[in-house]
């Protein structure tokens, strides 16, 4: 009995010890979260990995499941597209900041149009989403294309049948720029569409959109250059006619507040900037204030400091946009409320 | 194991201990099966309890209104269940259209009139498909399904039916490829296996001397068929239908694919809509808000109930029918 008492204590210490041992060279940070950014934060991670021994657990199950899971405290950091609001950033004691910019990109498939041959502006978009515009030679899309040759073909609307990062930009574009948009169907992630056909995950939509001929849908930018699918450019509020790029959605950035008081929570739809894409967005991270680990927030913490500082080129090969180095000051600055985070 | 009952110089009270432990052996087989069945029970009513402790919010905010409700609004947090229930039956009814008649034909070829060669190829075949996953069949229906339909099917029915009442509405334009139709025609597909072999097996129980005195009495093919075969069969073939409507009414991936997911109720067939399994599987991951995700969960314990009654329906239908024929007979 003693003996065998004797050799399980010495066995609990020694697992113990190995414990403590392991958790002294390497971490996993867990996070859950987001679709939208999971391909640069595993590239992220990956060579983070390499370069600190620590690991990343990401799990893109989507934003709302992202705050559903830091909610739980499951994970250490949440994921979201859709920034939170100050009032509810406060009643759950969450900070919240921005990683990298993308965009949203409208596909259409029309016989004989080609990438970046049609234009459109923001009502247009709008009336043509709610259903109000039904063929591509409508008046308002010829007066946009006086050059283009446009079928007498229906358009086939296609929007994400999921809640989606993508969707919230999209609507919230629709929003700024038509007033009955924002009257009847409004922005969040996901909306009540009047028209058109749902589908699962931006590869849903640019699936659906090359096999519906006549069809129009919106995708972040990555989708619509990896399937080659043909975007349309947009006039922006300025009133210049503007390709979706990584430089135009860097402008989108530039004219932003980013302010810490605000969780950061700026939304870049619409910018004023003449250089600026109207569709471009952020993506955000949540952590608690007072973490139940505090250690591990901090290690969470250092893996985006990191990536700030060196991960610009990963997330342009991968056609997000880094956030400027002003931005990423006040992002750090503003860390100094999470408990346990010394800025170094 | 070691003396066995039959031993001659086993004493009686030994045997007793035989009998004793072999009562003990029973009376734990008994527990044991009797704590599965009872298992089953309980994971019943936990799932039964947490959909209705999770769709709570949503009854508390919509009432019963939330099944008569079209509206789908997670911006303003408006939900209704209107569109997903009418989804869910409509595909399931246009499916059962089509697969029922076809597959009993395939049925009836197979075990009554296919040449002896032929008819092990094309049961293997029908067989095959009932094992294809469901994904499959989605992928098919995106790809290759909904555009032939639309560029060929689609405007012909449309052109064809124009200007006939409630047909015009049916189907109406534009054509998508993508909608309630490809849905139900898809589910059609999946379920015809499972009620082609179902009623094949069941065929193959009719006596043939009931059918050898049917056609001696100069009956024909198809009187023998009708007035033989089908009365005969036709618990098992109900059956068979019934197993496939459980699959249409729940069924996700496939449908999902191909009936365009919109939340709304339109006249024309041809139109986009949605199914309650469709909703859930698209929306749950990402719902943002308690009433949102409640919502959902609601929408789960409807289907629960769906499903519920038109089994019962079916059932009720069966012994119906089994009570007439009864009834006949005497």
């Amino acid at each position: 009995m003693t003996v065998s008492t004797k050799f399980l204590s010495g066995l609990f210490a020694g697992i113990a010890a190995f414990g403590v041992a392991t958790t002294a060279l390497a971490v996993t940070i867990s996070g859950a979260g987001a679709t939208f950014p999971f391909p640069i934060y595993a590239k992220w991670a990956n060579s983070y990995r390499s370069a600190s021994g620590n690991a990343l657990n990401y799990q893109s199950i989507g934003s709302g499941g992202g705050i559903a899971q830091i909610r739980a405290k499951t994970v250490t950091f949440g994921a979201t597209d859709m920034p939170l609001t100050v009032a509810e950033l406060t009643r759950y004691g969450l900070v919240q900041f921005p990683t990298v910019i993308g965009g949203d990109v409208p596909i259409v498939n029309i016989p004989g149009i080609t990438a970046g041959q049609l234009v459109l502006d923001g009502p247009t978009l709008a009336n043509i989403f709610l259903g109000k515009i039904g063929k591509w030679n409508d008046p308002a899309i010829k007066r946009l294309n006086p050059t283009v040759s446009l079928p007498d073909m229906a358009i086939a609307v296609v929007h994400r049948s999921d809640g989606s990062g993508t969707t919230f930009i999209f609507a919230d574009y629709l929003s700024k720029v038509s007033p009955e948009w924002k009257e009847r169907v409004g922005a969040s992630t996901a909306v009540d569409w009047p028209t058109g056909i749902g589908a699962k995950g931006n590869e849903g939509v640019a699936g659906n959109v090359r096999q519906t001929r006549g069809a129009i849908g919106y995708v972040e930018y990555v989708y619509a250059t990896q399937n080659k699918l043909a975007h349309t450019k947009m006039l922006n509020a300025a009133g210049k006619t503007i390709e979706p790029s990584l430089a135009s959605f860097a402008a989108a950035a530039n004219g932003a507040a980013w302010d810490a008081s605000q969780g950061f929570a700026s939304i870049i739809t619409n910018q004023a900037s003449p250089e600026a894409w109207p569709m471009a967005g952020a993506t955000f991270i949540l952590v608690y204030k007072q973490p139940t680990d505090p250690a591990m927030t901090a290690e969470a913490l250092k893996f985006f400091q990191w990536a700030y500082k060196n991960g610009d080129q990963a997330a342009q090969d991968m056609h997000f946009v880094p956030l400027p180095d002003a931005v990423t000051q006040k992002i750090e600055a503003s860390w100094t409320q999470v408990q346990g985070w010394k800025a170094n | 194991m070691v003396a066995g009952p039959l031993s001659l110089d086993a004493p009686p009270q030994f045997s007793s201990a035989i009998i004793r432990r072999a009562h003990r052996r029973d009376w734990m087989f008994h527990r044991v099966t009797q704590a599965s069945a009872l298992a089953v029970l309980a994971i019943f009513l936990g799932i039964m309890w947490s959909l209705l402790s999770g769709a709570w919010p949503a009854m508390a905010a919509f009432g019963f209104g939330f099944l008569w409700t079209e509206s789908w609004n997670p911006v303003r947090e408006v939900f209704g269940a209107a569109a997903p229930i009418y989804g869910t039956l409509v595909t399931s009814a246009i499916a059962m259209a089509i697969a029922v008649p076809v597959g009993i034909g395939i049925a009836i070829f197979l075990t009554e009139l296919c040449p002896r060669q032929l008819r092990r190829p094309i049961g293997v075949a029908v067989e095959l498909l009932a094992g294809i996953p469901s994904i499959i069949y989605g992928i098919w229906g995106l790809f290759i399904l909904a555009p032939f339909l639309q560029q060929n099917v689609q405007p012909w029915a449309i052109d064809a039916f124009a200007g006939i009442p409630v047909l015009e509405d049916l189907f109406a334009g534009p054509p998508y490829g993508i909608g309630i139709f490809t849905a139900g025609l898809i589910l059609a597909i999946m379920t015809l296996p499972f009620i082609c072999a179902i009623t094949r097996d069941v065929f193959e129980t009719v006596p043939p001397v009931l059918k050898e005195a049917a056609y001696g009495l100069g009956a024909t093919t198809w009187e023998v068929l009708w007035k033989v075969v089908l009365p005969y069969a036709r618990g098992g073939v109900v059956g068979g239908i019934m197993l496939a409507l459980g699959r249409t009414l729940g069924e996700t991936m496939a449908v999902t694919f191909v009936i365009g997911n919109a939340h709304r109720i339109s006249e024309s067939l041809f139109a986009p809509g949605t199914t309650i399994s469709a909703a859930i599987a698209n929306e749950f991951t990402e719902a943002l808000g308690d009433l949102y995700v409640s919502s959902l969960i609601e929408l789960g314990l409807i289907l629960f109930f769906v499903t519920f009654c038109v089994l019962a329906a079916a059932q009720y239908m069966l012994y119906r029918l089994e009570q007439r024929a009864g009834g006949a007979r005497a």
